[in-house]
């Protein structure tokens, strides 16, 4: 019996009972369908997270050396936040040792964040992330300043009062205006304007434009640290992966001689890649697959119970045909087959459908809530598979019924 | 018509069919097609023994076209289903075409149904919703042949019984007398040794009973073998030599002219 025919079998089954077929595939269809779905938007997520949040945060290539990593997706218990704050800060003294130990092929920046308060004439007081910065910012977080200019090396070393806006920052301090060359107040010192960055976009809704910046060394830097010699964070960026190992190995050990670390001792400060802050995502990943995976099981489990319970009346209903096959001389193994494939069909049809409305499902969700979705090609290789093996373990039992029959008894059924 | 001396041609002696049944363990010559020694099958009903066949010896040459009558309970319907390989016995020995078929197992048995048997079964057993092309392909399915040439040797099969117009019609678009046509041709398409018939007329009318016996006479003048189970002796009378089962014996095995005499029935 070539499969080719039991398949037109199948298939000619479904067409001709719609609507038994359609109760039939609806518990593979669904469970594939949440399969599908939930794969979609783990993927999504993931993705986002690599690509946009993770990816916006920490350029490539690069690294930065902070206190503590200040990206923690996940669980830091109260020990590990406690051990963190009672490490040493960094300060701006750290910057020379460190950029004058760098390799080849690398550049640097530093940086310093805190929330601030900043005024204009045009709005009401506006709460913003004030970031302090030196060395190559704007070319190693690949921000571009649409409108005006960057700041000069002299305007970052002598600490001008001079300041770059996020999009957001120029619609809620300067709404409708052109904020080149106006005046805004950071706590109390004037700065100018004097360029906008492009947009950095957004993830699961929140905007990443509303910043202002300024060179570090201006009196800024003031309201980003308890003490005006701290400093956040140096980030540095190599050429290649090499270079980039390279310059962490030789930062760790000006890092461990400058606080007196014994060789025993673990590093009291952290030098935070895009991989290690994605770390505990990629752990929660797995766990998510799991879940989103384990949850449409089950509902893949009542679909393999009704196929198999309807299987099983197929083989009552055609038992005659059975019968009739078996005198033209089917084969157990042919009877076992046709049976097998057709319930593989049915259920494959099933999981064919319920691929079409996942992926439909996935996007309607992307649509109307910020969850990202992304449809992995490996889950629609997986659903498929999935109702392929859901088809033929529900068909086995009523398969091997069939082909046991007693072809006499099998005739004589009405 | 053909003459009653060329029907009686082909037709075994009682001595020689004696002879052959009585050779226990010994493969029969090819020019016999079914022999059956001491065939015995009982089946237990809840406790009750139930004994169907209680030593059957029957010997059929090639080309014979042999009608086996009985009234219900004699075991004729036991008797086919063991000529037919649908069924084995629970003693004594069938041979089929030279090969011990008592012994198989079920795989074996389906291989000798498929290459060996056709089936003519009183309620047709086409397949409802297959066509009739597909239907007479069946066989070949089975036989493992390639589609080009199953059609091809479908239609020819289709065509030999008049039905070559009809091929695409589903069973529900065809009579009765077309249906057993169509039934007739798959049994034959995998070219058998012996066609097998179960009451063939059985759900047909008069006239288009003797329209399927004619194709099963012209079908034996052309050297198909045949065996016929009827319990209508004016069916059975088409046959050229009719064995009578009662209880589980052969009760008779006659030429059709004395069995016609005996009967009086005139063809």
């Amino acid at each position: 019996m070539p499969i080719f025919e039991a398949v037109r079998l199948a298939l000619n089954t479904i067409r001709v009972q719609k609507l038994k077929s359609f109760f039939t595939l609806a518990g593979v269809c669904i469970g594939v369908m949440f399969l599908i779905t939930v794969v979609s938007i783990i993927e999504g997520m993931g993705r986002y997270m690599k690509e946009d949040l993770v990816g916006k945060l920490i350029a490539v290539n690069s690294f930065e050396l902070r206190r503590a990593p200040n990206i923690n997706i996940g669980d830091v218990d109260q020990a590990e936040w406690e051990s963190w704050r009672r490490r040493p800060r960094l300060y701006v003294s750290d910057l020379l040792p460190v950029v004058e130990a760098l390799p080849e092929g690398t550049r640097w920046a530093q940086e310093s964040e805190n929330n601030v308060t900043a005024v204009t004439r045009f709005a009401r007081p506006r709460q913003t992330n004030a970031i302090g910065i030196d060395g190559d910012w704007f070319a190693i977080k690949k921000l571009a300043v649409k409108d005006g200019r960057e700041f000069t090396a002299l305007e970052l070393s002598q600490g001008e009062n001079v300041a770059i806006l996020g999009p957001d920052m120029v619609e809620r301090a300067f709404p409708g205006l052109d904020p080149i060359g106006r005046e805004i107040r950071i706590g109390t010192t004037p700065y100018r304007v004097i360029g906008v960055t492009e947009s950095r976009g957004s993830a699961f809704g929140i905007s990443f434009d509303n910043f202002i910046i300024a060179p570090w060394r201006s009196p800024i830097r003031k309201l980003l640290n308890p003490a005006s010699q701290m400093i956040d964070a140096v980030v540095i960026q190599a050429d290649n992966q090499a270079v980039l190992m390279e310059s962490q190995e030789r930062v760790r050990a000006v890092m461990r001689t400058r606080h007196g670390l014994r060789p025993s001792e673990p590093d009291d400060f952290a030098m935070q890649t895009s991989e290690s802050a994605l770390e505990f995502w990629n752990k929660i990943e797995g766990y998510l697959v799991i879940a989103g995976v384990a949850l449409p099981a089950i509902g893949l489990v009542v679909g393999a119970i009704v196929i198999m319970n309807i299987m099983l009346v197929a083989v009552a209903e055609r038992t005659r045909e059975i019968g009739i096959r078996k005198a033209l001389g089917a084969k157990r193994r042919d009877i076992l087959a046709q049976f097998l494939v057709e319930s593989a069909t049915l259920s494959t049809v099933g999981a064919l459908m319920g691929i079409a409305l996942g992926i439909g499902l996935a996007q309607a969700i992307a649509a109307v809530s910020p969850l990202p979705a992304s449809v992995a090609p490996w889950s629609i290789v997986v659903g498929v598979a999935v109702g392929m093996g859901v088809g033929i373990v529900s068909g086995v039992y009523p398969a091997s019924r069939a082909s046991r029959l007693d072809p006499v008894v099998a005739l004589r059924q009405e | 018509m053909t003459t009653e001396n060329e029907y009686e041609a082909p037709l075994s002696t009682t001595a020689e069919r004696q002879a052959v049944v009585t050779a226990a363990g010994d493969a029969p010559g090819k020019e016999w097609v079914i022999v059956t020694r001491g065939l015995k099958r009982e089946y237990d009903m809840g406790g009750e023994i139930v004994r169907a066949l209680r030593g059957v010896d029957l010997a059929v040459k090639r080309n014979e076209y042999v009608a086996i009558m009985g009234p219900s309970g004699s075991g004729k319907s036991t008797f086919m289903n063991i000529v037919g390989c649908l069924d084995t016995p629970n003693a004594g020995e069938y041979w089929l075409n030279g090969q011990l078929v008592s012994t198989m197992k079920d795989d074996e048995l389906a291989r000798v149904r498929n290459k060996e048997i056709g089936f003519v079964f009183q309620t047709f057993n086409l397949l409802p919703r297959a066509s009739a092309l597909h239907n007479v392909e069946l066989p070949l399915v089975y036989a493992g042949v390639s589609a080009s040439e199953r059609k091809e040797r479908a239609m020819e099969a289709l065509t030999k019984v008049q039905l070559g117009e009809r091929v695409h019609h589903r069973p529900n678009e065809l009579s009765g007398g077309q249906r057993q046509r169509v039934a007739i041709a798959r049994a034959l398409v995998n070219r058998p040794s012996i066609l097998l018939a179960d009451e063939p007329t059985g759900n047909l009318d008069s006239t288009t009973s003797e329209e399927i016996m004619r194709v099963f006479e012209n079908l034996a003048d052309t050297g198909q073998t045949v065996i016929m189970v009827t319990h209508e002796p004016d069916i059975a009378a088409h046959a050229r030599r009719v064995v009578v089962l009662r209880d589980g014996q052969i009760a008779s095995d006659e030429r059709r002219a004395a069995f016609t005499e005996k009967l009086g029935i005139t063809l």
